[in-house]
C-alpha cells in the first residue's frame, strides 16, 4: 500500500492572530509552526495502514524552505520520506496542482490530507485532487477501514453519518477520530535527519484568487453578569434584549 | 446568464439552511440584474420544489434520478457543472455544509473557476471582479478574497445570511444530465442519523459542556437544558478528547466553528481555541464558577456559579419562560 499524506505548515494553535498595519499581510513573527492538526491525523493514520512493512508513507508540503522543520517532524513521527514543492502556498488550487501533478504517475492507492488547515480553513485540497486525478474523495471521514483494494469511510453530516464504500485509488480528508496523533520517539526523531527529503520545482498554476485583505472579528462589549439565584434575570434578557429566545 | 444555487435536501426536506442559500443567491442575483436558477438533485416532491419561489427562484431544475438519490460528490458535481453550462452561470452558490464542502471544489475545477468556501457575507461585484469576505484562522479572523475567473463558485456558511422572501412565480423543470462518466465508483452503504437530534453546525442554540462537568454521566442537565431551548449540544476539546462525548460534538479550533444566535458555554474556561471556534456566534452566555475564567471576556451574559446549582433552575426558568 503506497499512502500520500499532505501536510501543511500552519501557525500553532495557541497563536494569536495579528496582521499588518494595512490588514494584508498576516505577521508571522513570534509564531511557532506545526504540522495542521487534522493533517497529523491523516499521518497517523497512514503510519498504522502502512505497518509492519506493508506499505510507504510519503508526506508532501507545498512551501518555501522555512516550512522544512514541520516536514522533518512528519519523518521522525513516522514517514518514509518527504516531498517538498519549492513554492508559497498561495490558495488551495494552486496547492492541489502542485499536488496532484506529483502524484499522478507515481500510483498512489491512497491520498490523505487533514479535512482542513486550520488557517486558511479551505476544505477544498482533497476534492480538488480528486477531481484533477479523476478518482473518488470523501472530505470529512471520521473513520478509515482498508480491505484489499476497497476502503470503508465514514463521511460525517449533518447530525449524523454516512459510510461509504469506495475503490482505491482514493482521496481522503480527515478530521478527528480517525487515530490518535502519534507523537515522535527518540529513534524517529534520529533517523529523520537522513531520511530522503526531495525538492521539486513546482509547476505554473492560473491564479484563480487572492486573498486582498483581513480582518479581526469586532471586540465585544462587556460582559453583563446575572446573580446565580434570578435565572429568570437570565431568560428575560436572552428574551428582550438579546432577543435570542 | 443566470446566477445557479444548489439546493440540498435531507430526505426529501429543505431545511433553513437551504433557504438560506437561495435568499443569498437571490440577493446575488438582483445585484447583477440576473435570473436565479436553482437547482435540487434527488427525490424532492414537486410541492416542495415550488416553495424555493418563495425566496426568489426563478425557475427550479429537479434532478430526480435513482442513480442520484443520495449525495455522490462526483456524480452530483458533473450535474451541476452540466446545469451551469446549460444556465450560462457565471456565479454558482452552495451551502457550505458537510456535503457542500466536497462538492465545491469539484465544480469548480470542472469549470475552471475560483472558489470562495465559509463566505459569511454578500459579496462586492464590480465587472469580472468579486470580492467577499470568508472566515480564516478558524474564526479568529477573516480574509477578503477576491476571485478573478470569469466563473466563480462561491460556498455559504450556515447561520451567516438570514433567510428573506421575496415570492415569485416559479416553473419547475426536469433536467436530464447526459453525461456521468465513472461517477459512481463510491456506494453508500448506509446513512446513520441521531433521530430529533438538531444538527449542530446550523443549529441556532448551541449549549456546550466542558470539564467543570466533571464526567459524562453529568450530560443531563446539558441535553436537558438544549430540549427546553429546541439547540444542539456541544462540548470543549478535553470533553471529546476524554471520549466523555463524541468528536462530532467537538466545538473550537480544532473542531467545529459555529455561529448560532445563542452560544451558552457551560464549565468552559475559554481557551483561545475554543473561543476561536464560536467567536461569530451572536449571543453568548457563560457558566462558570470561577470569575477569572478568559470565556467572560468574550460573553455577552454571565453567570458565575456551579453549574450543578444553577443550569437545572436555568432550565426551570426557560420552560416557565415557553409556557408563559
Amino acid at each position: 500500500m503506497k499512502i500520500l499524506v499532505c501536510i501543511s505548515n500552519v501557525p500553532d494553535t495557541t497563536s494569536k492572530i495579528t496582521f499588518s498595519d494595512d490588514k494584508t499581510t498576516f505577521n508571522t513573527s513570534g509564531i511557532q509552526f506545526i504540522i495542521n492538526p487534522y493533517d497529523e491525523i491523516a499521518l497517523s493514520k497512514a503510519i498504522s495502514l502502512a505497518e509492519g512493512g506493508t506499505g510507504t508513507v510519503t508526506v508532501i508540503n507545498v512551501g518555501e524552505a522555512a516550512t522544512e522543520p514541520t516536514i522533518r517532524k512528519a519523518l521522525a513521527i513516522g514517514a518514509d520520506n518527504a516531498v517538498r514543492i519549492n513554492a508559497f502556498p498561495r490558495d488551495a488550487w494552486f496547492v492541489a496542482r502542485q499536488i496532484a501533478n506529483y502524484a499522478q504517475d507515481k500510483g498512489f492507492d491512497l491520498i490523505l490530507t487533514g479535512r482542513e488547515s486550520i488557517d486558511y480553513n479551505g476544505v477544498q485540497v482533497a476534492a480538488f485532487i480528486g477531481e484533477l486525478l479523476n478518482i473518488p474523495s470523501v472530505s470529512i471521514t471520521k473513520k478509515i477501514e482498508i480491505a484489499d483494494k476497497e476502503a470503508l469511510v465514514e463521511r460525517e453530516i449533518e447530525g449524523g453519518k454516512e459510510i461509504i464504500s469506495s475503490p482505491l485509488p482514493l482521496v481522503v480528508g480527515t478530521a478527528e477520530g480517525v487515530a490518535e496523533p502519534r507523537i515522535p520517539n527518540m529513534r524517529g526523531i534520529m533517523s529523520a535527519r537522513t531520511k530522503a527529503l526531495e525538492v521539486i520545482e513546482p509547476i505554473e498554476v492560473d491564479q484563480l484568487s487572492s486573498i486582498i485583505q483581513y480582518e479581526t472579528p469586532a471586540p465585544r462589549g462587556t460582559v453583563t453578569l446575572v446573580d446565580a439565584s434570578e435565572p429568570e434575570k437570565l431568560v428575560e434578557l436572552l428574551h428582550s434584549k438579546a432577543r435570542v429566545i | 446568464m443566470s446566477v445557479l444555487v444548489f439546493v440540498e435536501n435531507i430526505e426529501g426536506s429543505f431545511k433553513k439552511s437551504a433557504y438560506e442559500v437561495v435568499s443569498y443567491a437571490k440577493a446575488i442575483a438582483n445585484k447583477v440584474n440576473q435570473p436565479l436558477t436553482a437547482i435540487s438533485i434527488g427525490n424532492v416532491a414537486d410541492d416542495k420544489l415550488e416553495t424555493l419561489g418563495k425566496y426568489g427562484a426563478n425557475k427550479v431544475l429537479n434532478v430526480n434520478n435513482d442513480q442520484l438519490k443520495s449525495f455522490i460528490n462526483q456524480a452530483y458535481a458533473s450535474v451541476i457543472t452540466e446545469a451551469a453550462k446549460q444556465e450560462q452561470a457565471q456565479i454558482i452558490v452552495l451551502s457550505n455544509s458537510f456535503s457542500g464542502k466536497g462538492l465545491a471544489p469539484r465544480v469548480a475545477a470542472k469549470l475552471g473557476a475560483g472558489l470562495a468556501d465559509s463566505v459569511v457575507e454578500l459579496p462586492e461585484i464590480e465587472g469580472e471582479k468579486l470580492k467577499v469576505k470568508k472566515a480564516a484562522f478558524s474564526g479568529k479572523a477573516f480574509a477578503i478574497i477576491e476571485l478573478i475567473s470569469p466563473i466563480k463558485v462561491l460556498a455559504l456558511n450556515a447561520n451567516s445570511f438570514e433567510v428573506r422572501e421575496e415570492p415569485i412565480d416559479t416553473i419547475v423543470s426536469n433536467f436530464e444530465a447526459s453525461n456521468l462518466p465513472n461517477d459512481f465508483d463510491t456506494v453508500i452503504k448506509d446513512i446513520v442519523r441521531a433521530a430529533n437530534k438538531v444538527s449542530l453546525p446550523e443549529a441556532e442554540i448551541v449549549v456546550s459542556g466542558g470539564r467543570g462537568l466533571k464526567g459524562p454521566e453529568n450530560w443531563a442537565m446539558i441535553e436537558e437544558l438544549a430540549d427546553a431551548l429546541g439547540a444542539a449540544t456541544a462540548c470543549s476539546k478535553p470533553v471529546s478528547d476524554a471520549g466523555w462525548r463524541p468528536h462530532a460534538e467537538h466545538v473550537g479550533q480544532t473542531g467545529i466553528a459555529v455561529s448560532p444566535n445563542l452560544y451558552i458555554a457551560i464549565g468552559i474556561s475559554g481557551a483561545i481555541q475554543h473561543l476561536a471556534g464560536v467567536s461569530s456566534s451572536k449571543t453568548i452566555v457563560v457558566i462558570n464558577k470561577d470569575p477569572e475564567a478568559p470565556f467572560f471576556k468574550v460573553a455577552d451574559y454571565g453567570i458565575v456559579a456551579d453549574a450543578f446549582d444553577v443550569v437545572p433552575k436555568i432550565t426551570e426558568a426557560i420552560k416557565a419562560h415557553k409556557n408563559g
